[in-house]
């Protein structure tokens, strides 16, 4: 099996904090991984290495082979997107702009081209339009197009996040707390949504709190607890390991 | 009559009734003399004929009248109406007043509109508030959408060419709040809207429409030169404007030195044709010579921008601040290039092939004066400045511009190369005041480093904030509005700063959006206004608004 994404001995320090500890990662090809621990394991850190906001203090990450670093777009380009726990949307845009902008480094019309508006920008606006529409389709939003993105609900605004983020035709996809804040209706939705991206071929990795979610959801799940990875394994697996109980709840007495 | 008026009255009798009263004194009052003393401008002690600014307070006497119709935006036209009105007569009063000694010098006609002005405000105010606005404009028949088109066009025309031959600061001022609070009350009426759906919904019509006008306004100044000579200049300070709102409005980078890069190519324009006074004997085509200002602006812009656009918000307004003064100091100092202090002054006229556009022509039989000529050529860039703008806006560069101005860390993790488009939008708006420099080079004849403190840079940002940020209207409004009112008010040019402060405290306040805001950022400052507006109005989704 070659790994989609191969992480390897990253670690991330903050001046005397250790918040990523050596993580071994691999995503597979059509693979939904979940990321567990309690809070402030590094998950999120983790998980801004991976997508270039942070730059691991050692170690390396690999993207369908090719050893990525460097600026976050570059990341992006080369088929990791994501999204942010405390949704980051462009709030005064539409809901289609802010598709739009994820359709950005898939398209390369320059300055000239486009005060020209020459055939290859119409073609290009033309493309990034029709798949801007199709992704609102597909995360349910399609009526909701025109509206700002600020002024949509907080559910509408997480899956507005991942339409912008599948805009960038990510191989893989990394979803930080795509549930937090929602209902339980919204969150089987969310479970559902989450299903059918894997469907059109992108790999998940999502950190998240909700167990039922995780478990329910995740062909494979790795638990960080200060910044290592303690264990790894099917849902199963994981939620028989004494050691993940003893990090959620703590050592047994006596 | 009385009971047919009657009948129209619904909601508000008496408070309708009250505006009523108010407007038909104010009509009234507008033919009775306002002043005690004869000498003051538009024979004010003279009744029976509504001369001076009384004409003001008669033709929002009789729009007071609308109020007894049951229209949509009622009360808020009305109060709008009964405000100006009594801003209008409140301007005069004071007028009068300070140039007749005491309030001796006021006439009863004066207090008599202030009363009919008030009873308008009043009513106004009493009236049961309006509904909603619906959106319930229809499309009409391409020739009357398109006359009406022409028709508000025209008026404006009108209302500038009239306003510039109004000659006393008193009256002009009585001018400006006519049509400020005039403009007010067709907003709420709803005609602006339809306008503006007019001309976003018939954009090549619109172009064609507001070039005649533009290209027709020197016609109408009778061979004077002076305030074409002023629109030249509104055309070098709004195409500098339309650049910086590059930067400020679409990418979000406050840049408090954008001055130097129009002084860049001021500079160049100066030292490539040939001045009286330089150092420099080259003269090379103009056509070529902008196109070199703009470029050396724009590699300028690149050469402040990479080490400065790591920094964000009031840091990076601080750096670029630091620039332009440097600019300014280098200018300065080097006398072999630039002249030191004296600067280049015998620039000399523009020459396109073999017309100069310095001398006068006469076209249509109408003399056009000189400065025509620069007029015309400013059209042509402002037009390219225009182009470039709108066009860049609606793009995958525009569109990253505002992502990365609304959170750049989102856009960068969403694949924008923050730092390759914050470059390209320094440059972009660099080039267009560069471009714009060798023209003013040109047009004032020479070129000096106090042209280019930080005040001027201020004033650019004024512009832009005045006239509201991220759209062509509002550099346009915006640099008209500061070149204009301070020509128009001598009297006050000492207190010119402490006016624009002012000015500017009270948009900041009462319409932080600006004078022609964009839709996106109405919407992003005005929390309470109707949903879905940007929607209904024909806009397809998520396309931005066009100017």
């Amino acid at each position: 099996m070659t790994a989609l994404l191969a992480v390897r001995g990253v670690t991330k320090r903050f001046g005397g904090l250790l918040a990523v500890d050596s993580v071994d990662l691999d995503v597979a090809p059509g693979e939904i991984v979940g990321v567990i621990g309690p809070n402030g394991a590094g998950k999120t850190t983790l998980f801004n290495c991976l997508s270039g906001l942070e730059t691991p203090t050692s170690g390396e990450i690999r993207f369908r082979g090719e050893r990525l670093a460097g600026r976050p777009d570059r990341f992006t380009r080369a088929g990791l997107a994501r999204t942010f726990q405390n949704i980051r949307l462009f709030p005064n845009m539409t809901a289609f702009e802010n598709v739009l902008v994820g359709r950005h480094c898939r398209t390369s019309v320059g300055l000239a081209s486009a005060i020209g508006r020459g055939p290859r920008f119409r073609r290009e606006e033309k493309e990034s339009y029709e798949r801007a529409r199709e992704l609102l389709v597909f995360v349910g939003l399609g009526p909701a197009g025109g509206e700002l993105a600020k002024n949509l609900s907080y559910g509408d605004q997480r899956r507005l996040e991942i339409s912008r983020a599948l805009a960038t035709e990510p191989g893989l996809l990394l979803l930080d707390e795509p549930r937090a804040g929602m209902n339980p209706q919204e969150t089987r939705s969310a479970a559902d949504l989450v299903r059918r991206i894997r469907e059109t071929g992108v790999s998940v990795a999502v950190i998240e709190h909700d167990m039922r979610f995780i478990f329910g959801l995740c062909d494979r799940v790795a638990v960080l607890v200060q910044g290592r990875k303690l264990v790894e394994g099917t849902p199963a697996e994981v939620q028989a390991d004494p050691r993940v109980v003893e990090a959620y709840l703590g050592a047994p007495a006596g | 009559m009385r009971a047919r008026v009657r009948g129209r009255i619904r909601t508000g009798g008496r408070a309708t009734a009250l505006a009523l009263t108010g407007a038909v004194t104010l009509i009234l009052a507008a033919f009775s003399p306002w002043a005690t003393f004869a000498g003051f401008p538009g024979k004010m002690s003279l009744g029976g004929f509504a001369g001076g600014a009384r004409l003001f307070a008669l033709a929002l006497g009789v729009a007071a009248m609308v109020i007894v119709f049951d229209v949509r935006g009622r009360r808020q036209t009305g109060l709008s109406v009964g405000l100006g009105s009594l801003a209008v007569v409140g301007v005069n009063v004071v007028a009068i007043a300070g140039e007749g000694g005491a309030l001796g010098g006021v006439a009863w006609g004066a207090w008599l509109a202030l009363a009919g002005a008030g009873a308008i405000a009043a009513g106004a105010f009493l009236l049961p508030t309006d509904r909603p606005p619906g959106e319930e404009w229809r499309q009409l028949p391409a020739p009357i959408e398109a006359s009406a088109m022409a028709t508000g066009l025209l008026a404006v025309l009108g209302l500038v060419v009239w306003g510039l031959r109004i000659e006393e600061s008193s009256r002009f001022i009585s001018f400006l709040v006519f049509v400020g609070f005039a403009s007010v009350s067709l907003h709420h009426l709803g005609l602006f809207d339809w306008m503006s759906s007019l001309f976003t919904r018939r954009v090549r019509l619109a172009m064609v429409l507001t070039a005649a006008v533009a290209i027709a306004f020197p016609f109408t100044q009778e061979g004077n030169s002076y305030w074409i000579r002023v629109f030249a200049s509104i055309g070098v300070f709004a195409v500098a404007a339309i650049g910086l709102n590059v930067v400020v409005g679409l990418a979000g980078l406050l840049d408090l030195g954008y001055v130097a890069f129009f002084g860049v190519g001021a500079y160049v324009g100066a030292l490539f044709a040939d001045a009286t006074l330089t150092t420099v004997h080259v003269h090379l085509p103009f056509l070529l010579v902008i196109l070199l200002g703009g470029t050396i602006a724009a590699v300028f812009g690149l050469v402040i921008g990479a080490p400065t656009l790591r920094l964000r918000g009031d840091y990076l307004a601080i750096v670029t601040l630091g620039f332009g003064e440097i600019f300014r100091i280098t200018a300065n100092n080097w006398d072999g290039l630039t002249g030191g202090p004296n600067g280049i002054s015998g620039v000399p006229d523009l020459a396109i092939g073999s017309v100069n556009l310095g001398e006068a022509h006469t076209v249509f039989g109408v003399s056009l004066p000189g400065f025509a000529n620069y007029y015309f050529v400013e059209l042509l860039l402002l037009a390219a400045a225009i182009l470039v703008f709108t066009r860049l806006d609606d793009s995958r560069i525009g569109r990253a511009w505002v992502a990365i101005r609304e959170d750049e860390l989102a856009a960068a993790a969403s694949g924008v190369d923050t730092v390759r488009l914050k470059l390209m939008a320094f440059a972009i708006g660099a080039f267009l005041a560069g471009a714009a420099g060798t023209v003013n080079a040109h047009v004032t004849s020479q070129v000096s480093p106090d042209s280019y403190t930080f005040l001027e840079s201020i004033l650019l940002v004024a512009a832009v904030v005045l006239g509201g940020m991220g759209t062509v209207r509002g550099a346009l409004l915006g640099s008209a509005a500061l070149f204009i009112i301070p020509e128009k008010l001598r009297a006050f040019q000492d207190k010119r700063l402490l006016l624009f402060g002012i000015a500017l405290i009270l948009m900041m306040r009462l319409r932080p959006e600006g004078m022609a805001p964009s839709r996106r950022r109405q919407r992003e400052l005005r929390e309470e206004a109707p949903e879905g507006v940007a929607g209904a109005t024909g806009a397809p989704p998520g396309r931005p608004v066009a100017p």
